[in-house]
């Protein structure tokens, strides 16, 4: 039982990130309907931005802030790379652009082996990560602060989506893109909103990543964001909610399957899982099969 | 006050509509018929800039709609229910109908057009909360109309509010577009039920294939032979 308790954080730690880095992927499907694979590269350049702001300026910024800086640039990055390789293909076949974000995801990883190198920076912790004790057992303050926060800008974004306008806005456009221009609803801005919110999202992902494996390399994102992807695809890709699930879900059965079969046969359970899905409920826990009303 | 004058539109190398010029008057219902195909939905999207025309004029309030974005056009108070109603299935009534006042600032004035719309559309009211997704056909057809009204039109295009609805309630929405117009709205009807449109409109373009054919007050052409024979026989 203390194992299984103890693997369950584990897993919500995992979880907390795979859940973060899953809501950009499900967030850019429910809008522009693209599975954007450039995404697991967001979550590393989100790391790397934290690294240089954490130990490349001569004075010590606090953590906060941080991440908070991390998450603005990579929300930049985000709405460039629509603005510069998607937008142009919104009109185009679907597997246009999604061989284009391919492009993309292979573009920006040889980006930052170009200007970071290929030797992996070791992430030095950022946080104190003495161990606290709950109920008896010890729990990394880095665990505690990845669920935390984690679940706090789900809440942030769960809000902004169901009760400010810009977030309803966004749903709108998600639904049917020519009734929103209707409405006065200007679909390129609200598609930038939304590749920076999930960029920004993804970034936070990946700096829990880097902080919890203490390594932060160019291709470091793509391990993660197919994960993430699945995690998106499982819990109903378009679906907010869904994504946190599958997020959640993927993160405890990882955890799991190395605390009572064997971590060799992690990737195989999850990757095995995406087809088991997509074989028997592709429309995912909390996605739609909706049938067109006339 | 909506001015059309000599409208062409190209999807590709189809010329689908060919040099059509109209006119609606401010207070009038103006209506477009003719059969699936002759274009006119085609006009409709191009007066709404959700499509580029390929030549001719579309002016309103003596402004030229081609300057304005397609998202902007709302702003001038010209509101357009697409065909096929296009509700946003997954939000609510009311955040339905908040969507229609999108650009709007104006909290109090927000408010009065939404009782407004709930006063004429009572089905709404008790649906606040409701899926829009899960409304009946005729209840989103109203709440479509009701969205594009919550942006304070000073002209509406209506796109084939009768379709796919049952006599009873195609009735409703004729009558309930007609109080709107008397409300002090503009209406611009585009119908394929000719006989229902010509009987609560001022004025009325038969159009086909591209073409306007045949134009004049409704009255007249609901004596017409041609179109007796052509789009009133049923």
């Amino acid at each position: 039982m203390e194992l299984f308790i103890r693997q369950l954080i584990n897993g919500l730690n995992t979880g907390s990130i795979y859940a973060l880095v899953a809501i950009g992927y499900t967030m850019v499907y429910g809008i522009i309907k693209l599975i954007n694979f450039a995404h697991g590269e967001i979550m590393m350049f989100g790391a790397y931005f934290a690294f240089l702001f954490a130990f490349s300026l001569s004075f010590q910024l606090p953590f906060i802030l941080v991440i908070v800086l991390s998450m603005f640039f990579a929300a930049l990055l985000g709405i460039l790379i629509e603005r510069v390789a998607y937008k142009k293909l919104r009109k185009a076949p679907r597997i246009s652009a999604l061989i284009t974000a391919i492009g993309m995801s292979l573009f920006l990883q040889h980006l930052a082996q170009l200007i970071f190198g290929a030797t992996p920076y070791v992430m030095k912790q950022l946080v104190d990560t003495t161990p606290v004790t709950i109920f008896n057992f010890d729990i990394s303050r880095l665990t505690l602060l990845t669920i935390g926060l984690s679940i706090f800008f789900m809440i942030l974004l769960s809000l902004f989506v169901y009760k400010t306008k810009p977030g309803k806005a966004m749903r709108a456009v998600s639904q049917d893109k020519e009734a929103a221009v209707l409405m006065g609803i200007n679909v390129d801005n609200i598609i930038s909103l939304t590749f920076a919110i999930g960029s920004a999202l993804g970034a936070l992902g990946g700096i829990f990543y880097a902080m919890t494996y203490s390594q932060i390399y160019p291709t470091m994102g793509v391990l993660p964001g197919l994960k993430a992807f699945i995690a998106a695809v499982f819990g109903g890709i378009g679906s907010i909610g869904g994504a946190m699930i599958g997020g959640y879900l993927i993160g405890i059965i990882e955890t799991m399957t190395k605390a009572y079969i064997s971590s060799k046969w992690v990737d195989v359970i999850v990757f095995g899982l995406l087809i088991v899905i997509l074989l028997f409920k592709p429309s995912g826990i909390l996605g739609k099969n909706r049938k067109e009303k006339v | 006050m909506l001015k059309v004058d000599n409208l062409h539109v190209h999807y590709g190398v189809i010329h689908a509509i060919k040099g059509v010029s109209f006119e609606v008057n401010e207070g009038e219902i103006v209506t477009l018929i003719g059969s699936n195909g002759a274009g006119k939905t085609t006009i409709l999207k191009a007066i709404s800039q959700l499509l580029e025309k390929s030549d001719g004029d579309i002016t309103f309030l003596d402004k030229s709609l081609s300057d304005y974005k397609a998202h902007d056009v709302v702003h001038i108070g010209v509101s357009h229910v697409p065909e096929g109603r296009h509700v946003f299935p997954d939000l609510t009534v009311l955040e339905n109908l908040e969507m229609g006042a999108y650009y709007r600032k104006d909290k109090t004035k927000i408010r009065e057009d939404l009782y407004k719309v709930f006063y004429r559309f009572p089905r709404l009211k008790e649906r606040v909360s409701q899926i829009a997704g899960t409304l009946s056909g005729g209840e989103q057809q109203m709440l479509a109309i009701g969205r594009a009204l919550m942006s304070h039109p000073k002209i509406l295009l209506l796109d084939e509010p009768s379709m796919g609805l049952a006599p009873i309630l195609v009735k409703e929405i004729f009558d309930i577009i007609k109080e709107i117009n008397a409300a002090g709205t503009t209406i611009l009807l585009v119908e394929q039920n000719a006989n229902q449109a010509l009987h609560i409109s001022d004025k009325a373009y038969v159009l086909e294939t591209g073409n306007i054919t045949l134009s004049g007050p409704s009255k007249e052409l609901l004596n017409d032979e041609k179109v007796k024979a052509a789009y009133l026989s049923a």
